[in-house]
């Protein structure tokens, strides 16, 4: 096996046993990277200058790649758009900081959705990452880059970002796996803000044991970040037993309706099956307000949109754009030709969204009726977590979809989360692993959610499942 | 808001880009404003919930007032900042005229 497609893990344990190098970890992962990523295009740029680990003191030397919205000092990070064009942040992200300190090698800036506005990564200014698995195919999104760089063992470790389901659906498209923390378990400090009450930092992963490994080093109260959670982080690791015996999971009606993929049924169906032999007890369950999860992301997540995105107006860094006649006053119309050259078609379409539910005579309709249904949505987690330990659904109702399929289409392009947006709203944990293959073989995601902080949970029940099963062992035909 | 009617016109997404500061060519705003009569004619079923007793949820944890002391502390440089400007002249930032 070429180090580049092990593990994190069994690659700490080859550096242990002296078999091998961080360095030859790294250069098995570049190699991987200079010979597949023309076609993959999972990175954005590389960061081959500087190596920025220091192999005397590295605990945890594991080449990852890094989601284009995270700071990271002095290279560029934008996003993916072209509004953030030359910009190269004074600073660190807090999940930047904690890597460099354990020794993590940063091997690149992945490729994502605009500002992560998307399903597909295909609204990238970069243009878009194909699935390792039929390159004919979206890698999923936003941190698509990320998943299809796991995947293809261009990197050991990624990180994404996940406001509606932007790592857990790409892990599920591009079989590996994805977790989402609880909202303020991982310091957003340096994240680049999409919509602030939903955006979370997690780890893309090969196995279950990488995922937990790397959450534990990002994890943790940051006081730069005031919606941090001052909770202590665990030992994630030690949540790793293969033993669900008498644990009480709930199968949420409302997400095995119409518009599943049958293929996609079937292995859930399969994997509850697994769970069920190893010792869990499954009972329907209902989240009644399922069906209006969409509608309220959609409200609330482009409300928060349009003020964060306000900031990129041409002024201070990253692009400036002057039109060639006067059309209101030089300074409003540099703001209007920045932002409309800047931002892309999807950018200008949640700006406009959340500035028309937040404007005069709109709000009471719809933002704040918005966060009374997130009131809701959110309540029907609460009353279900009161009896049980995790719930199980699938991480998206189809396998990866064809590129172009929904671009035109931006309201069946936001469907496609419909099984992931609900644990943001809620602020709750939740994972998407392997579970299976279609009929045309793209791989298929299986999603636990627990109680806000019941990481351990998910990594108990998902490991038992993983290490009952071969998918995670599987790998595309590059 | 009735459902005979049209729920966003040309005239209000030209409304919205100002307000968002966005400069539209024409075809744009042809394009947004279907994509958005779209996307707010599927959000309208939020309607079919009575919500008149539910307490808004603008954020999951529950925090109130986060404060620090506050302490003189070491910050960015200004010059290390400033080279990200996009134009400046004696330390400040540039802009097209205002007035």
């Amino acid at each position: 096996m070429k180090l580049n497609e092990a593990t994190a893990h069994e690659i700490l344990e080859l550096i242990r046993q002296e078999k091998a190098t961080p360095q030859q970890a790294f250069d098995a992962v570049l190699d991987q990277v200079q010979a597949k990523d023309d076609h993959i295009r999972a990175y954005v740029r590389l960061f081959l200058n500087e190596n920025r680990w220091d192999p005397a003191t590295a605990r945890v030397p594991i080449p990852i790649g890094i989601k284009d919205n995270i700071c990271i000092k002095g290279e560029p990070t934008t996003c993916c758009s072209r509004i953030l064009g030359g910009f190269k942040p004074p600073y660190d992200a807090t999940v930047i900081e904690k890597l460099k300190k354990t020794g993590a090698m940063l091997v690149g800036s992945t490729n994502m959705d605009e500002f992560a506005f998307g399903s597909s990564t295909e609204n990238s200014c970069y243009g878009p990452t194909r699935n390792p698995w039929d390159p004919g195919r979206v890698p999923g999104g936003s941190s698509g880059g990320s998943a299809a760089a796991v995947a293809s063992d261009q990197a050991i470790w990624a990180l994404g970002s996940d406001t509606g389901g932007s790592i857990r659906q790409p892990a599920a498209f591009c079989g590996v796996v994805g977790l989402k923390p609880t909202y303020g378990r991982v310091s957003r400090y340096g994240l680049v803000a999409f919509a602030s009450s939903l955006d979370q930092i997690g780890p893309i992963a090969k196995d279950v044991q990488d995922a937990a490994m790397l959450l534990g080093i990002i994890a943790g109260y940051d006081e730069r970040d005031s919606t941090s959670a001052d909770v202590l982080v665990p030992d994630y690791t030690k949540a790793l037993i293969k033993d669900v015996k008498g644990l009480k999971i709930g199968i949420p009606k409302e997400y095995f309706v119409a518009g599943i993929d049958p293929d996609v049924k079937e292995a859930i169906m399969a994997a509850i099956e697994v769970l069920r032999g190893k010792g869990a007890i499954f009972e329907d369950v209902s989240l009644p307000h399922t069906e209006y999860a969409i509608a309220t992301y959609y409200i609330v997540a482009t409300a928060e949109a349009s003020s964060n995105l306000a900031r990129y107006d041409g002024v201070q860094y990253g692009l400036r754009r002057q039109p060639p006649q006067v059309r209101k006053t030089p300074l409003i119309d540099m703001y209007e030709e920045t932002r409309d050259l800047g931002f892309g078609n999807e950018a200008k379409r949640r700006i406009m969204l959340g500035t028309y539910s937040l404007s005069s005579g709109y709000y009471d309709d719809y933002y704040l009726k918005g966060l009374k249904v997130r009131t809701l949505i959110k309540q029907d987690f609460d009353r279900v977590f009161e009896k049980f330990d995790a719930i199980i659904t699938p991480t998206a109702p189809t396998t990866a979809f064809k590129m172009g399929e929904k671009i035109a289409d931006p309201l069946s392009m936001y469907l496609s989360d419909v099984y992931t947006i609900s644990a943001n709203l809620s602020g709750i944990p939740a994972i998407s692993i392997p579970c299976g293959f279609s009929k045309e073989h793209l791989p298929i995601g299986l999603q636990i959610l627990a109680k806000p902080f019941g990481e351990q949970m998910l990594f108990r029940i998902a490991y038992t499942y993983e290490q009952s099963t071969p998918w995670h062992k599987k790998r595309p035909p590059l | 808001m009735t459902r005979a009617t049209k729920i966003i016109t040309q005239d209000d997404v030209k409304y919205i880009a100002s307000l968002s500061r966005v400069h539209l060519q024409k075809e744009e705003t042809q394009h947004l404003t279907k994509d958005l009569e779209g996307i707010l004619h599927y959000v309208h079923k939020l309607e079919r919930l009575d919500v008149r007793e539910i307490d808004p949820t603008s954020h999951v944890l529950p925090l109130k007032n986060v404060y620090r002391c506050d302490e003189v502390r070491s910050s960015l440089k200004q010059a290390e900042v400033m080279q990200l400007a996009i134009q400046q002249q004696n330390g400040f930032l540039k802009v097209p005229k205002v007035i």
